[in-house]
């Protein structure tokens, strides 16, 4: 077993914010302990009102040397933005 | 009516607690285990230190003369001090900061809640103010405590030696100075028979918890609310009063 604590990746939800973004990763022995450590290193300056902390071994990312088959087809797809449509005067929220 | 000095030394007595704790948990920046707990360490001392600048201020303008917060802080003399003989022990290894932290929180937590019905309406919205701050003190030293109490064989030897060396200073909060006692008929200072129980609860649960055992028979230790001190103040005075000493009213 390591000696280090186990990493862990820190999202917070600001006071405006409507959903949880990532901040950073720590080192803590268990849950309980990422929540505290979150606390005290990522929001000492009011950037949240709400953590998430998960152990990074759990994120699956996506290989960067897929990146090109992956993501740069989308690049000449405009008409997949809904740009395109006239919408009636009516709705006012879209 | 209570006697106008006795609420100076009141005031003296609750900022100095922070004051002093905060400078010992100062020691940990750069030397905390990981760099988390260094900054989490960073954080309870700026609490506690931003608790006692309000303590100090109000020191400061029932002194009736100009002296200022900083005056009150870094120019007075060892004797003059009221701290707890708890908070200026030093900070040992990690799971000894821990205990003393836990041994301070259980007590302040409940003296602020307290606190808060004063019928002295500066010390009532100094405990309002400091009360989340604590909760949160108390929160992570309990769970400290129990984290090494019962966590390996290395670590409960640790926390229990701790609490063996600390033990004797637990009781001096619930014992009232003279000047306490004289403010509690006036509904200023707390009168510590209200909350003992819940300050003794409080410690006896966590520390069952964390499976370790309170000393028996333990000699207890006073004298620091009435300015009579460890061996160790003078030197944490020498460190933190270094500045204004050597260059008198500076300013950063």
């Amino acid at each position: 077993m390591s000696k280090d604590w186990p990493l862990w990746e820190v999202f917070i939800r600001s006071k405006s914010g409507l959903h949880h973004k990532h901040a950073g990763s720590l080192h803590a022995a268990d849950e309980q302990m990422a929540i505290e450590n979150a606390r005290d290193v990522y929001t000492r300056r009011e950037e949240g009102v709400s953590l998430w902390v998960v152990e990074s071994k759990n994120i699956f990312a996506s290989d960067p040397d897929d990146a090109e088959a992956m993501f740069e087809p989308a690049k000449n797809k405009v008409y997949r933005h809904p740009t395109f449509y006239n919408l009636p005067d009516e709705l006012k929220h879209m | 009516m209570a006697n106008p000095a006795s609420l100076v030394k009141y005031v003296l007595y609750l900022g100095d607690n922070n004051l002093i704790l905060s400078q010992r948990l100062g020691e940990w920046c750069g030397h905390g285990p990981v760099l988390e707990q260094d900054i989490a360490m960073t954080n309870i001392a700026l609490d506690l230190l931003g608790q006692s600048r309000m303590y100090c201020q109000y020191a400061a303008e029932l002194s009736g003369s100009n002296k200022t917060e900083d005056d009150i802080a870094f120019l007075r003399k060892e004797q003059e001090y009221n701290n707890l003989l708890l908070v200026e022990q030093p900070n040992g290894d990690w799971g000894q900061t821990l205990v003393r932290q836990f041994l301070f929180d259980s007590w302040h937590y409940y003296l602020l809640h307290a606190l808060v019905d004063s019928k002295d309406q500066n010390l009532s919205d100094i405990a309002q103010k400091s009360i989340k701050e604590v909760t949160y003190h108390l929160k992570y030293s309990s769970e400290w405590m129990i984290r090494l109490g019962d966590g390996t064989d290395e670590s409960h030897k640790r926390m229990q030696n701790a609490l063996n060396e600390l033990w004797r200073f637990s009781e001096e909060p619930l014992i009232m100075a003279d000047y306490e006692k004289d403010l509690v008929e006036s509904g200023i200072a707390v009168d510590i028979s209200t909350i003992r129980e819940s300050v003794q609860k409080k410690r006896q649960d966590i520390i069952r918890e964390a499976t370790l055992s309170i000393p028996e028979d333990e000699f207890m230790q006073t004298g620091g609310k009435e300015g009579k001190h460890t061996e160790h103040m003078g030197y944490i005075l020498t460190e933190m009063q270094y500045m204004q000493r050597v260059y008198p009213g500076q300013e950063w």
